[in-house]
């Protein structure tokens, strides 16, 4: 207990060995594979997979600390990616009118993707507000309407394309803008998970009773806890928006989220590690089919479809779930993203 | 102990990335070289053509139509000695209907098969998603069947197969008031699709500049399946037509309820309509109706005549619009190749701005924004059976 209160009361400071370590590691990350693209040496294929698959493991950690972190069920979550992605698309394609080969003033479209983020923390603020004072299946099903009202809304407004979309978006996600956006959206939800607002979200998640009844102002965590989740999931969409070039209202539907809604299980609820592994590793092995099942034609007599690729892909789901039901890393964390503090706190048993 | 343990992982991680790297770097160099390599070499070597459509997911039939027109037209060339003396192989992608798929799998095709050109996908947002890849790779890219005008607006790399959503509505609203003689038209469409916005637009754009009334202009949600309230309100401004510009299984549903609720007129609609299914759902309650398609197999025209034979003999179905328009794409494709006589994509590009072909879908021409130039017809539904009334230039 002893060892609660201090890490409470401290400040986390902004550089520790290990927060160096993760800023060394994805440095060298985007370092490697950078200098492999530049020279040729990886195909750009395996660079736009990489990019996609860095934005899933902002959709995915975000909407973990939604459902996993803070225990609440949002099956909504590509609204609010839907939020940012339009706000952003919108503001660079429509109102600036920015060239879509993506040369032009930089600033603007990062301006652009943060105010896509606020944009969907917005709507996420006001959406929490009345529908987090809700639990369990009522929560889902309200979340779900709002993920399709979000949808549904968009698609009648003209300005944006309405059912067509926007297309032509200046292609501004590059590799690097991504890695810089995910390597933050990691840390900050890290942070926040180590913070005082993290424990009020686990103690609500363990008990929504016995945590009102030691002091935590519920609403007011959750609230905030869906507010940030929109936000990172805003910030996804904007980037998905930049680097697609097109975005549809189609694209945020319910099936969408149900796909980062599996990233988060599959990977484990209530573990950043779990997300981003599941995340990249979900991304690959879609992909990773594509190639497996060309080469598995080539080989045997019979002809095999693309049609099978998703077959494989739901056993294979099915089994990691059977198998490990908890998820790749249950709720374990990689060692980096663990704040050195924590270690403390182990030792004393807290 | 500790530091042992996060420097273990550290290591191991940095193994795992350059252990993938080598491996596509391998990966990479070896079709490199299969593509790079000496002309000599390469001359045995097939023709890649990458194939983009959506064999899972909500257009899964529509994509399987579309993949058999490529398939069919790909094997008539091999049997004829194939494409500049070489065989031609197609490399086909599953994009479920999803833009994001879409991107991948376009930039799959060119990035890792190297393949010279791409034939996809089917819908219009797939192809707004594919086509900036395409146009970036210099790689030249048609689409049997994406309407939506953007598509082509990509770049100059971009063509298309298909006749586009105006004209498609309009040649309706022409049909409608010079043939059918209609005067007050009433409108129903999904407004959560860019296909049925769209041609229930321009319907309304031309039908009121011939001088007809739109009398009522209903959109409805996507995955509605009562329509009563939209129907009432439609036949209580008393219409002669009803325009339906939607997609089969709601075209169906929306002819079987404005029956029951007494409208005994024509029901027009566009290339959604041509399904099967549509009789299935829709039963009597789609007899006079009419719609706009890109082919009707009941032409007389023996080029027809020959591609539906044979394309029945080899599936077991009659062919639809879209196995038709997968494969006249492919085939303009293939044809461009032979004529710029390289599979240089600025070559094959300025073969395809040139190319005059006589298809199966009409005899097809690329205008200034790489539209073709073509006809439609008008098929009219009689007793479950599709029967050929008209055809109409632009």
């Amino acid at each position: 207990m002893k060892g609660k209160e201090t890490v409470q009361n401290k400040k986390i400071p902004l550089f520790k060995k290990r927060d160096f370590q993760l800023l060394v590691g994805t440095v060298i990350f985007w370092a490697i594979f950078y200098t492999l693209t530049k020279f040729g040496m990886m195909n750009l294929y395996w660079m736009h997979i990489i990019n996609v698959s860095l934005i899933y493991v902002i959709l995915t950690t975000s909407l973990n600390l939604i459902n996993g972190f803070s225990g609440q069920f949002s099956i909504g979550h590509m609204g609010f990616a839907a939020v940012g992605a339009y706000t952003s698309a919108t503001l660079t394609t429509i109102v600036w009118n920015l060239p879509s080969h993506g040369v032009g003033p930089f600033s603007l479209f990062i301006l652009s993707v943060i105010l896509g983020g606020i944009a969907a923390a917005f709507i996420g603020f006001l959406i929490g507000l009345p529908t987090l004072r809700l639990r369990g299946d009522y929560l889902a099903i309200v979340t779900l309407a709002f993920g399709e009202i979000i949808r549904v809304t968009i698609n009648s407004i003209k300005f944006v394309g309405g059912p067509r979309g926007i297309p032509g978006i200046p292609r501004f996600s590059s590799f690097t803008v991504i890695v810089i956006f995910t390597f933050l959206s990691v840390i900050v939800l890290r942070n926040i998970i180590y913070s005082s607002i993290g424990r009020a979200l686990l103690s609500i998640r363990e008990d929504e009773v016995a945590s009102e009844l030691v002091g935590v102002h519920t609403t007011y965590y959750k609230v905030l806890g869906f507010t940030v989740g929109a936000f990172f999931a805003g910030i996804g969409g904007a980037l998905l928006a930049h680097l697609i070039q097109y975005i549809n209202p189609l694209q945020f539907g319910f099936m969408a989220t149900i796909y980062v809604l599996i990233m988060v299980y599959i990977g484990g609820v209530g573990s950043l590690s779990g997300s981003i592994v599941a995340a990249i590793g979900i991304t690959f092995l879609s992909e990773g089919l594509r190639l497996g099942l060309d080469k598995l034609d080539q080989v045997t007599p019979f002809h095999v479809g693309p049609e099978w690729r998703m077959v494989i892909f739901s056993v294979l789901l099915v089994a990691t779930m059977l198998y490990k039901t908890n998820g790749l890393m249950g709720d374990m964390e990689f060692k980096v993203l663990i704040p050195e503090e924590e270690d403390e706190n182990a030792k004393h048993g807290a | 102990m500790k530091r042992r343990k996060t420097f273990a992982v550290l290591v191991s991680l940095l193994l795992v990335v350059a252990l993938f790297g080598t491996v596509l770097t391998g990966c990479s160099s070896k079709t490199a070289n299969n593509n790079g390599g000496s002309a000599q070499k390469t001359e045995s070597k097939p023709i890649l053509i990458g194939g983009v459509a959506p064999v899972t997911g909500p257009a899964a039939t529509y994509g399987k139509s579309t993949k058999q027109g490529y398939e069919m037209a790909l094997e008539e060339w091999n049997a004829k000695g194939g494409v500049l003396g070489r065989k031609v192989k197609l490399v086909f992608e599953d994009d479920k209907a999803d833009p994001t798929e879409a991107a991948n799998a376009f930039s799959k095709l060119i990035n890792d098969n190297h393949v010279v050109a791409i034939v996809g996908s089917v819908t219009s947002s797939c192809s707004l998603a594919g086509a900036p890849i395409a146009q970036r790779a210099g790689v030249p890219m048609i689409t049997p069947t994406s309407t939506n005008p953007k598509v082509t607006q990509v770049g100059d790399y971009i063509f298309r197969a298909c006749f586009i959503d105006p004209f498609q509505g309009t040649v309706a609203a022409k049909f409608v008031f010079n043939n059918l003689k209609a005067r007050k038209a009433g409108v129903i469409y999904d407004i959560g699709q860019d296909y049925n916005t769209g041609l229930a637009e321009f319907f309304k754009k031309e039908f009121e500049s011939l001088g007809g009334k739109i009398v009522a202009y209903e959109g409805y949600p996507d995955g509605t399946t009562d329509f009563n309230t939209q129907l009432t309100k439609i036949i209580d401004a008393k219409p002669d037509v009803i325009y339906s510009p939607n997609y089969y299984n709601d075209d169906g549903l929306i002819a079987k309820q404005a029956r029951t609720l007494g409208f005994t007129g024509p029901i027009v609609g566009g290339d959604g309509w041509d399904s099967p299914d549509l009789f299935k759902i829709g039963g009597d309650a789609v007899n006079n109706c009419y719609f706009t398609n890109h082919f009707s197999k009941d032409s007389k025209d023996p080029k027809v005549q020959a591609f539906v034979k044979k394309y029945t003999e080899k599936y077991g179905e009659a062919p639809d619009a879209l196995a038709a328009l997968g494969y006249d794409a492919m085939n303009i494709m293939l044809t461009a190749i032979q004529n710029a006589g390289s599979t240089d994509g600025a070559k094959i590009k300025d073969a395809l701005k040139n190319i005059d072909y006589q298809g199966v879908t009409g005899h097809i021409k690329f205008d200034k924004d790489r539209n073709p130039v073509k006809s439609a017809v008008i098929i009219k539904i009689e007793n479950g059976k599709q029967t050929y009334v008209t055809t109409i230039n632009p």
